[in-house]
């Protein structure tokens, strides 16, 4: 017989380490699949790590990938923490590097210093007003945003595919359905000379950071995590719940919009439909590896970045599917999730005996 | 009037039953998680699974009844993944929900690739074919239009009664319907919550598998990827505006399946002015606009999203 018992005090070594054991405990379970499709396990886990961390090109990969995921998981990470189930940053990635793009591409032309604030503030307005339609159809309507955000995911990818085949299309794409390239103005530049590393991961570390100090030392924080924790209670302590949803919603659009303006301005210089492999979705998995602490966002961004790039890596080297990649993804969402049990409750084996009629422990 | 010429067709009444069924199956499965108190966002996920077992048990010989069988077999044992750690482990419905579509997903299209490594056009099995039903399947009109259709059509509408049976007319369905109400009462009554609803959220998925088992093994000959595309967040919406019921669950699947396949034939007539994506986003606004519409007066299972614990209010 298994019992839970509440904890009182969680260390917070404790806390912080668990995530990281359910990485670990994803990864090893990895084997598995790798082992029935034919892989020598140890090598592949050695193609892994060194195709994510082997050379300072990898490097320069993994920090390029964990660019967008790092917004995606504070996007989710932000709306999650006042409990408003947004599992739509991969639509509000999509209409941010529209924006973008509908601003950098050529309509205006004006310095860098200009262009690039201006197509940034673009894309976070067009994540935020398409986050805003789920969050007032829940407050005003009572409509579950887990659906809507969802659904709006492939209406917004239609709508994506149908501006890029149509009024955005790129005269010069070759017949691909892309848009036109961005001004070098509007350009996020490079890093370092001949890799894809950019300042737009500047950009999401600063992001980070203003979300922490939101988090932890602002009004808005507060309210945000006493909306979480109990609905009514902050209703009752004269939170203005609604309000707080709003703010919440427009910020995690936002954030997620920023992922698709550094993909477009930072990575790709385009806008293609499958700019984005899942990053909206992935942020859940990233956000909730991060304990929904944005700090912790960045360190599951780049654990889940690496198993992105060393599974792509590994998976050229020793033909092992590279859908391997997003089996570790799904099943560390699974072992985090599961793990949280150990940070809220000791688990003890108990014998088990005859249960009295009348529940012990009722409080 | 061609307008009205669609929906006189006995063409666009077949292609909305056939666009309905595994629609029907999502929704019946939704229904069965939910009523038993436990949201299953799993169901994208398990629609894949579903897909690919099913079609990969015939493309294996297992035949088309064998793939249906383990089909349903791999959707119960997602669902029994989902309800170990929403049941007993009460974790969040939500992420764990998202974490069994991931998984589901990425296990279906990694064992797909392993087995494949290399196709470029996917291999095809022999699908279900429309039965041909004596006297029925020839009547005028409503012969082509209603009964014209594969076997697992029929097995969905049956699936309709059977859930309608066993939700309201049976002891089991009386307890089911309890725990997604008020646990605690059925605890009361002797029987194991946990049971009750692991027993459910398996049931229920295997009713997903069998929704995307039928788009491989009855819409089409193949497996491909993406080809889910939304279908099972679909059914959560439906089934919210169908007031988890059956016989509305039905008619909610129905009444969406021939709006989509009005659509494609309206896309026919003036697809030349207007592009495609406008009628693609249709069922997807569709979906949305029906759960706003009810979300309201929506009369949810009073338990859901709420684990219950042994002894504890």
């Amino acid at each position: 017989m298994i019992r839970f018992e509440p904890r009182s005090n969680v260390s917070s070594l404790f806390a912080f380490a668990l995530p990281i054991i359910a990485g670990i405990t994803a990864l090893v379970l990895a084997a598995i699949p790798i082992a029935a499709a034919g892989g020598e396990v140890f090598a592949a886990y050695g193609h892994i790590f060194k195709g994510a961390f082997g050379s300072k090109f990898a490097l320069s990969e993994l920090l390029a990938r964990a660019t967008p995921l790092i917004f995606t998981g504070l996007a989710v990470s932000v709306a999650f923490r006042a409990k408003l189930w947004n599992i739509g940053a991969e639509g509000q990635l999509y209409v941010g590097a529209l924006a973008a793009v509908a601003i950098g591409s050529g309509a205006i032309s004006a310095p860098s210093y200009i262009m690039i604030p201006l197509i940034i503030l673009a894309g976070m307005i067009a994540g935020g007003t398409l986050m805003l339609v789920p969050t007032l159809l829940k407050t005003k309507l009572g409509a579950d945003e887990v659906v809507t955000t969802l659904l709006l995911n492939f209406v917004v990818l239609l709508f994506v595919q149908m501006m890029l085949e149509g009024p955005m299309k790129d005269p010069m794409g070759m017949g691909w359905p892309q848009s036109e390239p961005m001004t070098s103005a509007a350009t996020l530049p490079k890093m370092f000379a001949r890799m894809r590393i950019h300042w737009g991961l500047v950009i999401a570390l600063v992001s980070a950071l203003i979300i922490y100090i939101m988090m932890k030392r602002s009004v808005w924080g507060f309210e945000i995590r006493a909306t979480g924790e109990n609905v009514s209670a902050a209703k009752h302590a004269g939170i203005p719940v609604t309000s707080t949803f709003i703010k919440v919603g427009l910020i995690s659009g936002a954030l997620a919009g920023l992922a698709g303006v550094s993909e477009v301005a930072g990575l790709k210089g385009y806008l293609t439909a499958d700019i984005s492999p899942g990053f909206g979705y992935t942020g859940v998995v990233v956000a909730m590896l991060a304990g929904l602490s944005p700090v912790g966002v960045v360190v599951a961004a780049v654990f889940i970045a690496a198993v992105f790039v060393g599974a792509d890596s590994m998976s050229r080297a020793m033909g092992v599917s590279s859908y391997i990649a997003d089996l570790v993804v799904a099943m560390s969402l699974i072992c985090v999730l599961v793990s949280s049990l150990f940070v809220c409750f000791k688990i003890r084996f108990v014998r088990p005996k005859k249960t009295p009629l009348v529940a012990k422990g009722e409080a | 009037m061609e307008y009205i010429d669609i929906l006189l067709s006995a063409n666009f009444w077949a292609a909305a039953i056939r666009i309905a069924t595994p629609l029907i199956f999502g929704v019946l499965g939704a229904l069965v998680c939910e009523r038993a108190g436990v949201l299953n966002l799993g169901i994208e996920g398990i629609f894949v699974v579903g897909a690919m077992c099913g079609w990969m048990a015939v493309w294996l010989g297992a035949g088309l009844w064998g793939g249906i069988l383990i089909a349903a077999l791999a959707g119960a044992f997602f669902g029994l993944l989902h309800g170990i750690l929403t049941v007993p482990l009460g974790l969040s419905q939500h992420v764990s929900g998202l974490g069994i579509t991931m998984f589901a997903t990425s296990v279906s299209y990694f064992t797909y690739r392993t087995a494949l490594p290399k196709v470029s056009s996917p291999p095809r099995i022999e699908a279900f074919q429309p039965l041909d039903i004596p006297v029925l399947s020839d009547l005028p009109f409503i012969g082509p239009a209603l009964f014209q259709q594969t076997s697992m059509t029929f097995l969905a509408l049956a699936m309709v009664l059977l859930v309608s049976y066993v939700l309201y007319r049976t002891p089991l369905g009386l307890a089911i319907r309890a725990v997604g109400d008020n646990p605690s009462a059925v605890e009361a009554q002797g029987l194991s919550v946990f049971a009750l609803r692991i027993g459910a959220i398996m049931a229920g998925s295997a009713l997903m598998a069998l929704g995307g088992a039928f788009l491989t093994m009855s819409a089409f000959d193949a497996f491909f990827f993406g080809m889910i595309n939304g279908r099972g967040w679909i059914c959560i919406a439906l089934v919210v505006f169908a007031s988890w019921r059956p016989g509305k669950a039905l008619l909610g699947a129905l009444l969406f399946g021939a709006f989509d396949a009005f659509q494609i034939r309206l896309q026919n007539e003036v697809g030349a002015v207007i592009p495609s994506q406008v009628f693609l986003m249709i069922p997807y606004l569709l979906s949305i606009i029906a759960l706003v519409l009810v979300a309201r007066k929506a009369d949810y299972p009073r338990a859901l999203l709420q684990p219950y614990f042994r002894g504890q209010r």
